[in-house]
């Protein structure tokens, strides 16, 4: 058994590979210029289909947050903190936050991303309190 | 304006609930039987009579066209024959489409049947996942976020956006174990209190073991016809005044706002079908999945003001007496929760309040219902208006 993975497709092969490269990555549309997440064959704003990948921050702020005490499986060990996380350009996400203090975790908090290691040669964007 | 033609057409004219509860050793397609049969009974109706039947697929026993199973099962012949599949929110956006169907003349008796066995047909590992996995495959799910997760984001962000406590929603735990203690049928009937909330398990901040609801068997049944067909049946005809939907999201991440959901634009839709609001309300059965949804409901609904649900539970105001009885059968919190077809039991529940056949747990002079249900994660609502006078 193993922790839950994303399976790639062609059209989201570039947000994982900026994973597995250390960047996060999100679509930009070409035609009214904004951001969006999760990767679409379209812009969710403006419906354009031109889109261009960019690398952001990584920044942002706890949209919402959980600590997860009775976890999904065996693979997950308890408590881990699930979040929202509302990053600097505009998108939201959901996440992890990596900490030893899942107490500190606070709606508004200011967060980087990191990447972990969710095995299979995956990594996955996480966040830490900044 | 939209809808006005099925406002008063339709009514409801028999239901039943299955057994409930744990009931190992029946499958869901049997106790969905048990359900529909028993509402046919309580209709006075054949089941040759019956041209029309709407399900919800079952998580414990997965089929790929449940409707026609079901009605192979039955041995009826349906012109109109449709499984729905939109979560908890699945049960009245049926109502809405079946009386759509019988005021367009494509049926004039649907049978609404739907059943699961979540407790007994599933481990509770099984469980876990197969509700989990309405979260997005590829960018939620390998985060390990369990259903009470989900719903802890929205609870969380209410907290921070209202002030909300968990005494708050510990209040509609409470209010809806106070139904339960008088409905036979109730799972947990054992009085509770707000202690006994913040003292049980944590299973994902802020939301405690009994903020949560059972995972439980079970189905119900209802039985619909026009207005016009249901005035020369044998029970009192329940009929729909109002519905409404709204649909904003599917994965709560996704989510435009996570404190105000399209209950409102649902109600909205509701109420205005039904020439009605929800200070006309005599009572109300809302989605209780876990305690922040009826908050929020109660708040989208109009019941309170937005940021006011909180002070609204604590008030004592859901409870039986109440000035607005919320799950007087004790909801999915207290009395059963099986999956998608949980709120079938808070539309039997509605049709026997209304009936005025609730016994014990008679809300008095019960006249008009508000009855929501919503799906995925706060992700796709449905309101409907019930009352006796069409």
């Amino acid at each position: 058994m193993s922790k839950i993975l994303p399976r790639e497709t062609e059209l989201t092969a570039p947000y994982w590979e900026g994973c597995r490269a250390g960047e996060l990555r999100l679509q930009c549309c070409a035609s009214c210029s904004k951001y969006q997440f999760y990767p679409r064959s379209v812009c969710s704003h403006c419906g354009h289909a031109h889109l261009h990948w960019q690398k952001v921050s990584g920044c942002g702020r706890v949209a919402s947050f959980t600590v997860v005490r009775r976890g999904i499986s065996a693979d997950y060990e308890a408590p881990y903190v699930v979040a929202l996380i509302e990053l600097d350009e505009g998108p939201r996400m959901m996440s992890s936050i990596v900490t030893d203090n899942p107490i500190d975790v606070k709606v508004g908090a200011h967060v980087r991303v990191e990447f972990a290691d969710w095995g299979e040669g995956q990594m996955l964007p996480v966040f830490a309190l900044s | 304006m939209p809808g006005n033609s099925l406002r008063g057409q339709v009514a409801i004219v028999g239901a039943a609930d299955s057994s409930l509860g744990v009931v190992p050793g029946r499958t869901p397609m049997e106790l969905c039987v048990e359900a529909a049969l028993g509402a046919l009974a309580d209709a006075g109706l054949e089941k040759h009579e019956v041209d029309g039947l709407v399900t919800c697929n079952a998580m414990a026993q997965p089929m790929l066209y449940h409707a026609e199973a079901m009605a192979e099962y039955l041995q009826i012949f349906p012109r109109y024959c449709i499984a729905a599949g939109a979560g908890g929110g699945t049960t009245f956006s049926i109502i809405h489409h079946a009386a759509s169907a019988i005021v367009t003349g494509m049926a004039d008796v649907v049978l609404v049947a739907m059943a699961d066995s979540m407790r007994s047909g599933l481990t509770r590992d099984q469980a876990m996942l197969v509700q989990a996995s309405t979260g997005h495959p590829e960018f939620e799910q390998p985060y390990g976020p369990t259903v009470p997760a989900y719903y802890a984001l929205v609870a969380q962000a209410h907290m921070a956006e209202y002030g909300t406590t968990e005494e708050d929603f510990a209040a509609i735990a409470v209010a809806g174990r106070q139904h339960a203690a008088h409905n036979p049928t109730a799972q947990m009937r054992e009085p509770i209190t707000v202690e006994d909330v913040l003292a049980s398990r944590m299973i994902a901040d802020p939301l405690h073991l009994l903020d949560c609801s059972l995972v439980s068997d079970g189905g119900a049944a209802v039985v619909l016809t026009s207005a016009e067909r249901a005035k020369d049946m044998q029970k009192t005809p329940v009929y729909l005044l109002g519905a409404g939907e709204g649909h904003h999201h599917e994965h709560i991440s996704q989510a435009r706002n996570l404190t105000t959901s399209a209950a409102k634009e649902a109600g909205e839709r509701a109420y205005a079908m039904a020439g009605l609001g929800p200070e006309a309300m005599d009572f109300a059965q809302l989605y209780d999945c876990f305690t922040p949804t009826v908050l929020i409901e109660l708040e989208d609904l109009g019941f309170c003001a937005k940021g006011e649900g909180g002070e609204f539970a604590a008030s004592g105001a859901l409870a039986p007496g109440g000035t607005l009885p919320v799950n007087t059968h004790g909801g999915m919190l207290s009395h059963c929760h099986p999956g998608n077809p949980g709120s079938m039991l808070a539309l039997t529940e509605t049709v026997w309040q209304l009936r005025h056949e609730a016994g014990e747990r008679q809300v008095p002079n019960a006249n008009t219902a508000l009855v929501h249900a919503q799906g995925g994660i706060m992700s796709s609502h449905t309101a409907l208006v019930l009352g006796r006078d069409s």
